[in-house]
């Protein structure tokens, strides 16, 4: 979107998109910084892919404004933006080469001869595809054809790469691999990267931060510990992984953090209770929950009943039901999960109080 | 699996009366047909002979192959235009380009041929038209000659060209498209560098047909041609119904036919027959 070379600095204001009465964008702001590795995470329909569509220029937004690097590109054409784009299915050009392929965005851009060749081979290099320059796409692996994409998008340094769902047709093995991959890209190029993917563990993984979008909403974008550890939503709660929620009341501010009753039992919080006052709901990942015999005064926990255990290899998940009928999973090692079984009743299950966060009861 | 065997007799069933249709009306009298290309008047090579000699058998097949070339080009370019449209045009413009397409095959080769003469004669409505605005004070030959032909054949033709092309163009990954815009190609450059090579084996599938199909084109230069400009299967007509020649008719016949099927079986080696509907 600038010139070769230089990371992009994205803002979106106020974009909003319509396609006849369905409403796919709605109202979306978001600064995506320089050279970051930005996420667009959510279920499909959920308005990601309208989103890069619009930054690729594809598709016209009905409102906002669109800038890059100060400069506002809301009318420009998608050639005359020429972000790098990888798309779900690589849409490579199957009538040429892996070398002409790759060599399509210099040839555009009237680059000399030896400036081409010079260009696609460090790039052929890059992405390992040595060898292959004079095979047709679709005499490559899916993982090889992955890379020509990538060698594609990124052979004319663009200040922007955008990537729609890339990994979604290769198996797991491989696109683990090819996550790799693109993080070391990342790394290397310094390009700011825009990902779309469904996949919550795989936007927690490359990610610099990750936008969560439902329903054409940007419902919060931070860092993946923060979106994860502490989510604005209970949407954005459950979409990025396991999540127990117990009902709470009363809930007050106390100090620095809160407190509440859960059953009985008056559980403290590191959370401010700033929105959520008196009924609430207590969200806590499982990971952070441990089994024990007996909870010690002022230490966050509840009475449980294992009803269900699942053996995972290294861990065990066990489901547990308090006793006023909540449901609740955890994942523990194997000769704890084992030992709570063969108790029968009340266990205790506690959780240090930071890693509570408190989500408004009943809505979104 | 269960079915495997049952669908194939079944299909086979199914082909059957088409089949034998094409046995007893076409190959078997075609059999006839090569039988007299070796016997008529005398038993022997007699007519091949002749056909390798005969300076008006040679400019006839010339001619064919150059008007078949020249009908080839205009109509798949003519088509191609008109299927991109078809398949990629706002849903007016498909309606438009759909009833363009279709409304030919409703009308018989017939109509059409006196439909071009009354067109082009020399006091038909162009010739009327450009002398009335003064363009020409003598009227233009635009019909008893190759040209009036080739507007004719090539008319008839378009529709049969646009089938395999908007089969190719259709299974076209719109993706490639965009990822070729986003690379930074305009919409000229995309056209000429991704679309057009990605269509190939449509235009490859179109240009087969036409070709072949002109081959064997009678009524329309019949007529066009006003008897000026003879095509090879208006010559078989000549050999057989009016200069009783039935031996060197069926040996032209004979040539066609092999020549046709050479090219057919050049054509499904690029193409599978599929792509042509």
């Amino acid at each position: 979107m600038q010139q070769p070379g230089r990371a992009a600095e994205i803002k979106a204001i106020g974009i909003g998109k319509s396609f006849g009465s369905f409403r796919a964008l709605d109202n979306l702001s978001l600064d995506i910084g320089r050279g970051e590795f930005l996420t667009l995470l959510g279920p499909s329909g959920s308005g990601k892919t309208t989103f890069l569509m619009i930054l690729a220029g594809f598709v016209q937004p009905t409102e906002g404004k669109l800038f890059s690097d100060g400069v506002d590109i809301t009318d420009r054409p998608a050639e005359q933006r020429a972000a790098g784009m990888v798309f779900q299915g690589y849409a490579l050009f199957p009538h040429m080469s892996v070398e002409a392929n790759i060599a399509f965005p210099l040839k555009v851009r009237k680059k000399s001869a030896a400036d081409i060749k010079r260009r696609v081979g460090e790039m052929i290099e890059r992405v390992g595809l040595k060898g292959h320059e004079k095979k047709l796409p679709a005499q490559l692996s899916g993982g090889q054809q992955q890379r020509v994409a990538l060698a594609r998008a990124l052979v004319f340094e663009p200040g922007v790469l955008l990537l729609d769902e890339p990994f979604s047709a290769l198996d797991k093995g491989l696109r683990g691999q090819m996550q790799a991959e693109m993080k070391r890209l990342h790394q290397e190029t310094g390009t700011t990267f825009v990902f779309v993917t469904h996949d919550q563990s795989e936007a927690l993984a490359l990610s610099s931060r990750v936008a969560i979008f439902n329903h054409g909403k940007l419902l919060q974008v931070g860092a993946p510990d923060e979106v994860y550890d502490r989510p604005d939503n209970r949407f954005v709660a459950e979409f990025l992984g396991e999540i127990n929620m117990l009902p709470l009341k009363g809930v007050r501010p106390s100090g620095n953090g809160s407190t509440g009753l859960c059953e009985d039992r008056t559980i403290s919080m590191g959370c401010k209770a700033e929105l959520v006052r008196g009924d609430a709901i207590l969200a806590i990942r499982p990971e952070y929950m441990s089994i024990s015999g007996e909870a010690a005064d002022g230490e966050n926990g509840i009475a449980a009943t294992a009803t269900n255990s699942t053996y995972l290899g290294a861990a065990t998940r066990l489901d547990l039901t308090t006793r006023q009928g909540a449901k609740v999973t955890v994942s523990v090692p194997n000769e704890v999960a084992a030992a709570a079984l063969s108790k029968g009743n009340s266990v205790w299950l506690t959780w240090p109080a930071e890693k509570g966060f408190l989500l408004p009861r009943g809505g979104q | 699996m269960r079915s495997y065997l049952s669908d194939r007799m079944g299909a086979a069933l199914l082909m059957a009366p088409l089949l034998l249709f094409l046995v007893v009306a076409y190959a078997w009298p075609f059999l006839g047909v090569v039988k007299w290309s070796f016997t008529l008047p005398t038993p022997g090579l007699g007519q091949y002979e002749a056909l390798l000699t005969d300076d008006l058998v040679q400019s006839v097949f010339i001619r064919t192959l150059r008007i078949a070339a020249v009908v080839t080009v205009v109509s798949v370019a003519a088509a191609y235009a008109i299927t991109v449209v078809w398949v990629r045009g706002t849903p007016a413009q498909r309606l438009i380009a759909e009833f363009c397409i279709l409304v030919p095959f409703w009308i018989s080769v017939l109509t059409r041929a006196f439909g071009w003469v009354a067109l082009l004669s020399n006091r038909g409505l162009i010739n009327t038209w450009l002398q009335a605005i003064g363009f020409t004070s003598e009227p233009l030959a635009l019909v008893r000659n190759e040209f009036g032909v080739i507007v004719g054949m090539t008319h008839f033709l378009i529709p049969f060209a646009v089938f395999p092309l908007a089969s190719a163009m259709r299974s076209l990954d719109d993706r490639v498209l965009l990822a070729a815009r986003g690379l930074g190609s305009s919409r000229m450059r995309t056209f000429w560098t991704v679309f057009v090579p990605m269509t190939r084996s449509g235009i490859i599938g179109a240009a087969m047909i036409v070709f072949v199909f002109s081959l064997g084109f009678f009524v329309t230069p019949a007529i066009l041609g006003g008897g000026r400009s003879v095509m090879i299967a208006e010559l078989i007509y000549l050999r057989i119904f009016q200069s009783p020649d039935w031996g060197l008719g069926a040996a032209i016949s004979v040539v066609l036919v092999l020549f046709v099927g050479a090219l057919m079986a050049l054509l499904f080696r690029y193409v599978r027959p599929k792509q042509l509907i």
